[in-house]
């Protein structure tokens, strides 16, 4: 699932050393951008995607035929324009659209499964900082993404203070917190009890753990809408039947929409990646890199923040997001704030919610004709 | 721009960093980045006023004053500006306080209830006040705790809160108050603004 040819790659050589202790060289970072650089190299904003995201942030994905996560958001004339922007996106180490991933072959030419190492957010972004080397630019307009991709955002300017303009993390959080490990540990599981998982090793097996896979993105497909939105969306509706049926059919329709949610994930996603990043997500404390100091984490930067987060996201809830802007005020740090009203709960950044849609092109058209 | 912003904007010297407590749709803010080079912040509890900063370049954060501010340190701002909202506060004293840890300096407006509009219209139609600085019925009214300029004056003194400069503000025309004229400017002005500090 990664070698297809409209997979542009980075190779990069310089060592990198994890977290985990390992060190890695000469991996592939895949990526894609959109929009153009301009000569002064001061318009490009990259972009972090989330657990299941991509390189592919608009347009159609060559890969799934579908468009790209972050359509709504991003291409000309939206609120990341890229008749003005070059956008960039890579995806993470430990993922399977072609970056550095367990879906590899190691040095033997086995592939890797399990035996990947284990990575962390700080490992995603020290491996994409090297697209900045390649592209030649100095310093980014911006960064931004909802989400694990505001994590990457966080620990990004942390890494290099002096590499952004602007940062916008969007519904995420500085720490996962308990409730989160815990919905991702539940996803783990489903994988794992898969008997076609086979400890990883299901490519060399000719097998897919599908059904774990796919009950993994159902439950977490849950955590990314409210109550309300499911509610108004599905309430009790049976799904093409007049009447309950007495069995284990999906009677109703939500039923039926989150079998079809896992059922399309198992076709564009890999479970040891599944596995990898949901790791890195739990692993990520950005506070407790600083003792416990989250403020720390931003103090040797001058960079402009903007911080959004959404009423009926309770995956990353509001409090958590402000938790961030406390950090940064308690610092004296240029930060903005806005939670935007919304029901269609975490998944709201990735939607088309157009007070969010607009306060984000506002703060960046702003903030560029400042520059 | 209000009268009111332009006497604000002419107490703050160039080049400060100020924060604008209740910034609304970040006015005041705009003309101070503008004219003053102003490194200012807004502090603003409406969505849809937030997204009008926004929408001006301004840097807000979406808050309540009365529980947002103990997160900005010491004297981390050279000015803070409440304008006509602390009688809205559940809890104005504690605000004041904050206002004052906050900022090195605290630009503070009050609606007079003093004024004699207000005087007049509760003394002959008995009716609770409507004027231009009060324009809301008794029962829609943001504010809860009205204050003339006598007792805001008083007020600060019984505080040991340091008064700069306070002015008394009546349509386009704005004068100092001090002890010896008091009672004149609290009977004929509709604002008071007062420069203080802790």
């Amino acid at each position: 699932m990664n070698t297809e040819k409209n997979i542009k790659t980075l190779i990069v050589n310089k060592p990198l050393k994890l977290d985990c202790g390992k060190t890695i060289k000469d991996f592939p970072i895949a990526y894609e951008t959109y929009g153009s650089l301009n000569s002064k190299k001061d318009n490009a904003i990259l972009v972090f995607h989330a657990l299941t995201g991509d390189q592919f942030v608009a347009g159609i994905n060559p890969v799934t035929n579908k468009e790209g996560w972050w359509s709504y958001a991003v291409g000309p004339d939206k609120a990341i324009d890229t008749n003005k922007y070059f956008v960039i996106c890579s995806n993470v180490i430990g993922g399977c659209m072609g970056s550095y991933g367990p879906s590899h072959k190691d040095p033997e030419q086995k592939i890797f499964g399990t035996n990947f190492p284990v990575i962390t957010i700080n490992d995603m972004v020290n491996a994409q900082y090297n697209l900045l080397d390649h592209f030649g630019i100095d310093k980014l307009f911006s960064i931004t993404g909802g989400s694990m991709g505001g994590m990457q955002v966080l620990q990004f300017i942390s890494n290099f203070p002096d590499k952004s303009k602007t940062v916008i993390p969007i519904a995420t959080t500085s720490s996962h917190s308990a409730q989160n490990i815990a919905f991702n540990e539940l996803g783990r599981q489903a994988i794992t009890a898969d008997s076609n998982w086979k400890d990883g090793n299901y490519t060399s097996n000719d097998t897919n753990p599908g059904k774990g896979l796919a009950v993994a993105r159902m439950a977490a497909h849950i955590t990314y809408l409210s109550k309300k939105g499911l509610q108004e969306k599905f309430g009790r509706k049976l799904q093409e039947r007049e009447d309950l049926k007495f069995g284990f059919d999906a009677d109703f329709q939500i039923e039926s929409y989150l079998r079809y949610q896992g059922s399309v994930f198992v076709d564009r996603f890999d479970a040891n990646s599944y596995l990898y990043i949901t790791r890195a997500m739990d692993y990520f404390d950005l506070a407790k890199q600083f003792n416990g100091n989250l403020s720390e984490a931003f103090k040797n930067t001058n960079a402009k923040f903007f911080i959004i987060s959404f009423t009926s996201d309770w995956l990353y809830p509001t409090q958590e997001n402000k938790d961030i802007v406390i950090a940064l005020n308690s610092i004296g740090a240029d930060v903005g704030f806005v939670e935007i009203e919304s029901d269609k709960g975490h998944d709201s950044f990735l939607l088309d919610v157009p007070d969010f849609l607009s306060a984000l092109k506002n703060f960046l058209d702003k903030s560029y004709e400042e520059n | 721009m209000k009268n009111e912003f332009q006497v604000i904007a002419d107490l703050i010297e160039k080049d400060k960093k100020v924060l604008d407590v209740g910034c609304a749709d970040g006015t005041l803010m705009k003309f101070l980045k503008d004219n003053k080079n102003t490194n200012i912040r807004g502090l603003e509890i409406s969505k849809e006023r937030v997204h009008e900063c926004i929408a001006k370049g301004l840097t807000v954060i979406e808050g309540n004053a009365e529980k947002d501010l103990k997160q900005f340190p010491d004297k981390s701002f050279d000015y803070v500006i409440l304008s006509q909202t602390l009688q809205a506060f559940l809890n104005p004293e504690l605000v004041l306080y904050e206002l004052l840890r906050v900022g090195k300096k605290a630009i503070v407006t009050i609606p007079n209830f003093g004024y004699w509009k207000v005087r007049f219209h509760l003394l002959f139609k008995g009716t609770m006040p409507i004027t231009k600085t009060l324009p809301d019925e008794w029962y829609n009214t943001p504010n809860l705790h009205m204050c003339t300029i006598k007792d805001f004056f008083h007020f600060v003194k019984s505080k040991d809160i340091k008064i700069f400069k306070s002015l008394a503000l009546n349509n386009l025309n704005s004068s100092i108050i001090n002890q010896s004229n008091l009672g004149v400017k609290n009977l004929f002005a509709d604002l008071g603004i007062f420069l203080i500090e802790k």
